[in-house]
């Protein structure tokens, strides 16, 4: 009887070596795959500094980013530049501001943009998105026709240049950062919403939502237990991206002198657009916010690449 | 001289952040001229992972493969596996041909299938301009599709399932290679379908005397084409046989216990099936004993003393030990001639 | 008792077309026109080939797809005239399993919260506690461990998330379970745990299936009666055995005829029927008869202008062919020109021999014509005509 017994657990111990341990939901294991990934480390690294200098920049900064402290020492029309130097890391701008200073002052509004306008197009897109898929799939004829008036409003947004669009909209609001913010989140909207449906119409026509109807599982718990949840991972993904591209597209509006009408205060998109005009005599003024842009934006990309990945059932192991 | 001698063939996949994972372990047979050899087995048993191994088909990043795979054709005798990748492209083309399981994939969906027919003829046989189109078009005729003129000029997607199938063995057979490696060829298709593909390839096999390795999990297929029949489990072979010895008389628990789970158009109506029990993942290293223990009904403590060998299959009482029929286990089944009789 | 009655059901998904305004511009007529009763306790088994309409048909049933015309009787109700409201409620006397046991179970969701949703949403089980008893009796019925409760659709094998999908359908304690192709996505050796499963569930808790699924062999194990589906349409219907033993309707004998034995002596020596071509497509499907462009015993006239109907043959034995009992009789014969390969293995075209196997050897191969167009003569249907070689008299 003993023996019987020993020799099963020896047959199950062998067993349970050659089964890997995996266990926890989706999200779970999503997460543990992020962690191992090196491009999720390197675009979280990334994304972690910029916060960080977003959150302490002012108090860590050296000098007042709008005090002109060495204005006498820089002279634009004789192309006289001060570049790094031992008290101004970065140099100075053509106003005689410390770059540094600046740059690290900067990187809070170039967040507050990025995130408050991504938010603003998460939200209105996923509503928008959200509704136009759950009424197209789930509401039969009055459904079809309340997508149909959703999706061909989008599409007019997206038929217009995303730039001419946060053009318009920021001539409609006036100059301000809130302008700023609500231009870049209405042009975010059509990709959300968009992104949200195609994905929403996907999981309706699986196997397991099917299974729901089956069961008799009601209309609404399957839209917001079964299609939605399911449904959210690309969106993820994108919002990271469109973090990147919000801040660009901020940029893009400083630059062309929509932004913040108080241009003294220190913003990555408009010191870029004020170093334009120097362009020739001082590149460097513009290569320092060019970069952090550029730095950032590929961090969250890096980041979103990483949890497409991650959150990619197929690469499952 | 075998036209393939595979032996000792081992894939291991390096584990992505885990442990390494050993597909094929060990694997050897021998596929002579005009010979059709089975490999059979379950999802995971290494059955395709052995067939992209002899293809030179694995990815060459995080794979390692050992053993060899001496293919001996005309005015060529070279191993398979350490082929450098320019010459194993050309000994493709002419003398080893594929075909896969999902013919829609391995088509290009946006040449029509007359230029990818006469691509190969034109890079293989030389053939350009109308002798090409009019060797494609004989080719396609071959196999069975009404209408050759016509089809080459149409895409894949225009093809129904059975007909991108037929596409594809004219396609493999452009060249008139000696060995032809079927990959579940008829699993995706419908059984009427099923039946005109491999009464195709049995009529290649009989007129042109191609060899056919055939890759598939179906016993009913196997039964019907196959001169010699691999099983495998858990990435070895477990049994190697001749069909008609392989069916009458399966010796290893495993493949007694696969015929014994098929429910069979044939068998009287009534009778429970007699499954395996668990499922592959309840299994066992093969370094701490048969792989198969685990769901063995026969299984004792001598089980788990390493991997048994690819042997003899015993004598069975005062016959003579049958030729040809090897089994890897501690103590394979004997069915006895009043057993096979009700199993018929 | 029926508990399941048919009645004439049409499924016709609308082909539309249109840059502004959707256009109708044909139908796919996916189901057309079917009549079947299903005994309670029993078995019905539905067969054919892909895009014959036997999944539609077995969603048509659940309301899952929207159904044309005809009458869905379920236990005296007629379904398809339901609301919708009331049509989800019933739903908890009919249950489905489906095919891909991974698919089919939300990856988000765990074992007992997969289990319990079924349960909460028909009002079964006043309170968590309940639920979670009445789970766990079901999981042990299938064959699960208590274990699996907490656990995700993921960590199972293909074995056991079947597994799961019929234990969903079981705890709300169905009349009618309708088996989508429960096992073809199974390795062999798992199919026959799950069909096992099946048959021990059926005699313990006296459940009905409708077991849809295109391997003959695995629905004539498991059913009490078959139905043949080709193009939307039933062709043959019977009880199992007699199906098997008499096949009557053209397309079933080249089905039947189609599915390997594994055995190699049987594959040897059996009747073989090699279709030529493919399924038209369910959107313009031939007129008459629908088999006649592939229907190696087509007559002229009757079968591509008139569409026959399932006519009784006797024991319940349907088949819609005009011509079943001449070809059973032998005086209606098949030609070669739409099925090169018909009946006995025996033909030989271009004498180059197939896999030789003793039963070649009888037969009528002296008799044949190479060009294909003379009728090949076949044993006399007494006999029956798959057992083995060498049963049954040849013409010869």
């Amino acid at each position: 009887m003993s023996k019987t017994t020993e020799k099963i657990d020896r047959l199950a111990e062998l067993t349970t070596r050659t089964t890997t341990a995996s266990g926890g939901s989706l999200w779970t294991e999503a997460l543990r795959r992020l962690r191992s990934s090196k491009m999720a480390l390197v675009g979280g690294t990334v994304m972690a500094l910029f916060i960080v200098i977003a959150i302490v920049g002012p108090w860590v900064a050296p000098y007042d980013p709008t005090a002109q402290t060495w204005r006498d020492e820089v002279f634009t029309n004789r192309g006289v530049f001060i570049g790094p130097r031992g008290d101004n890391w970065l140099g100075l701008d053509h106003l005689g501001r410390d770059m540094f200073s600046r740059m690290l002052v900067g990187a809070r509004q170039t967040l507050l943009v990025g995130v408050v306008s991504t938010v603003l197009g998460f939200v209105v897109g996923a509503l928008v998105g959200g509704l136009s898929g759950a009424a197209l799939a789930f509401g039969g004829k009055a459904g079809q026709r309340l997508d149909t008036v959703l999706m061909r409003f989008i599409d007019m947004m997206l038929a217009l240049p995303s730039l001419l669009l946060a053009v318009s909209v920021a001539a409609i609001l006036g100059q301000s950062l809130t302008t700023v913010m609500i231009a870049v989140g209405v042009i975010q909207i059509p990709v959300f919403a968009r992104l949200l449906r195609g994905s929403m119409l996907a999981q309706a026509g699986s196997d397991y939502v099917l299974a729901a109807r089956a069961l008799g599982v009601r209309r609404r718990r399957i839209v917001l237990a079964h299609v939605l949840p399911n449904s959210l991972g690309p969106v993820i993904v994108q919002t990271t991206l469109a973090l990147a591209t919000a801040i660009i597209e901020a940029a893009a509006l400083s630059y062309l002198g929509l932004g913040n009408p108080d241009a003294s205060q220190p913003e990555w998109g408009v010191m870029l657009s004020q170093a334009q005009r120097f362009f020739d005599a001082e590149p460097m003024m513009a290569v320092y916010p060019a970069l952090g842009i550029i730095i950032t934006a590929l961090g969250f990309t890096l980041l979103g690449e990483a949890m497409r990945e991650a959150l990619d059932p197929k690469l499952r192991s | 001289m075998p036209l393939l001698t595979v032996d000792e063939l081992t894939v291991t996949f390096a584990g992505r952040g885990g442990p390494d994972t050993t597909a094929v372990s060990g694997v050897s047979f021998t596929v002579d001229q005009g010979e059709v050899v089975g490999l059979v087995g379950e999802s995971g048993c290494g059955k395709s992972v052995t067939s992209l191994a002899l293809m030179g088909l694995l990815p060459a990043k995080g794979v390692t493969v050992g053993g060899t795979a001496r293919y001996t054709g005309t005015g060529t005798d070279v191993d398979l596996l350490t082929l450098r990748r320019s010459a194993l492209r050309d000994l493709r083309g002419t003398q080893l041909s594929m075909i896969f399981q999902d013919p829609l994939s391995s088509l290009n969906p946006v040449v029509p299938i007359g230029v990818q027919v006469t691509e190969i003829l034109s890079r293989h046989r030389g053939l350009r301009g109308a002798a090409a189109r009019k060797e494609a078009a004989a080719l396609l005729d071959r196999v069975g599709i009404p209408d050759p003129t016509r089809r080459l000029k149409e895409y894949p997607h225009q093809l129904s399932g059975g007909m991108r199938q037929r596409a594809l063995i004219a396609m493999a057979v452009a060249c008139a290679p000696r060995l032809l490696i079927a990959d579940e060829p008829t699993t995706a298709l419908d059984v009427t379908i099923q039946a005109q593909i491999l009464e195709l390839l049995r009529e290649l096999v009989d007129d042109q005397g191609t060899a056919l390795l055939m890759i598939t999990h179906d016993l009913g297929v196997v039964a019907g084409l196959c001169d010699r029949v691999n099983v495998l489990y858990a990435g070895k072979a477990v049994e190697a046989a001749d069909r008609h010895r392989l069916f009458a008389d399966p010796a290893h628990p495993y493949t007694h216990g696969l015929l014994g789970s098929i429910p069979r158009l044939d068998a009287p109506r009534g009778e429970r099936l007699n499954p395996i029990r668990g499922s592959i993942n309840d299994r066992i290293a093969w370094e701490d004993g048969c792989a198969f223990a685990p769901r063995c009904d026969f299984y004792t403590p001598q089980c788990l003393g390493g991997a048994p060998p690819l042997a003899d299959r015993p004598a069975d009482g005062a016959a003579a030990p049958p030729e040809g029929h090897l089994v890897r286990c501690v103590h394979p089944v004997h069915t006895t001639a009043e057993a096979t009789e009700v199993s018929r | 008792m029926s508990l399941l009655e048919l009645d004439d059901v049409k499924v016709h998904f609308p082909v539309k077309r249109g840059v502004f305004f959707d256009r109708t511009v044909g139908h796919v007529y996916a189901v057309d026109g079917v009549s079947l009763t299903v005994e309670a306790g029993q078995t019905y088994g539905l067969v054919g080939e892909s895009g014959c309409g036997k999944t539609t048909l077995g969603r048509a049933v659940l309301r899952l797809n929207d159904i044309t015309a005809g009458r869905v009787v379920f236990d005296g109700t007629d379904l398809a005239a339901l609301p919708s409201e009331e049509m989800r409620r019933a739903r908890r006397r009919l249950q489905m399993v489906f095919q891909d046991p991974l698919g089919s179970l939300n990856p988000r969701q765990n074992i007992e919260s997969i289990l319990a949703e079924g349960m909460a949403a028909h009002g079964i089980g006043a309170t968590r506690e309940e639920r979670r008893t009445k789970i766990l009796d079901i999981l042990d019925r299938v064959g699960l461990p208590a274990s699996a409760l907490s656990r995700y659709p993921h960590e199972f094998s293909g074995g056991q998330r079947q597994r799961i999908g019929i234990a969903r359908a079981l705890v709300l304690e169905p009349d009618l379970i309708i088996c989508d192709e429960p096992v073809s996505a199974l390795d062999v050796s798992i199919q026959a745990q799950v069909i096992n499963l099946l048959e021990e569930l059926q005699d313990s808790l006296g459940l009905t299936y409708l077991v849809i699924a295109h391997d003959l062999a695995v629905v004539r194990h498991i059913s009490d009666r078959i139905g043949v589906m080709y193009l939307g349409s039933l062709v043959e219907e019977a009880p199992s055995e007699v199906l098997y033993a008499e096949p009557r309707h053209p397309y079933t004998r080249a089905l039947m005829s189609a599915v390997p034995v594994p055995d190699p002596t049987v594959e040897a020596g059996r009747e073989r029927i090699l279709l030529r071509g493919d399924l038209p497509s369910p959107a313009a499907p031939p007129t008459g008869c629908r088999f006649h462009t592939r229907c190696p015993w087509r007559q002229p006239e009757r079968c591509d202008t008139e569409r026959p109907v399932l006519t009784d043959m006797g024991d319940g034995h349907r088949v819609a062919c005009h011509y079943a009992a001449e070809i059973a009789a032998g005086t209606v014969l098949p030609t070669r020109d739409l099925a090169p390969r018909v009946l006995r293995d025996t033909d030989d075209t271009d004498g180059t021999g197939g896999p030789s196997a003793p039963a070649d050897t009888e037969g009528t191969g002296g008799a044949e014509d190479t060009a294909g167009t003379v009728p090949v003569q076949k044993p006399p249907p007494a006999a029956d005509p798959q057992e083995t070689p060498g049963t049954g008299g040849t013409p010869a």
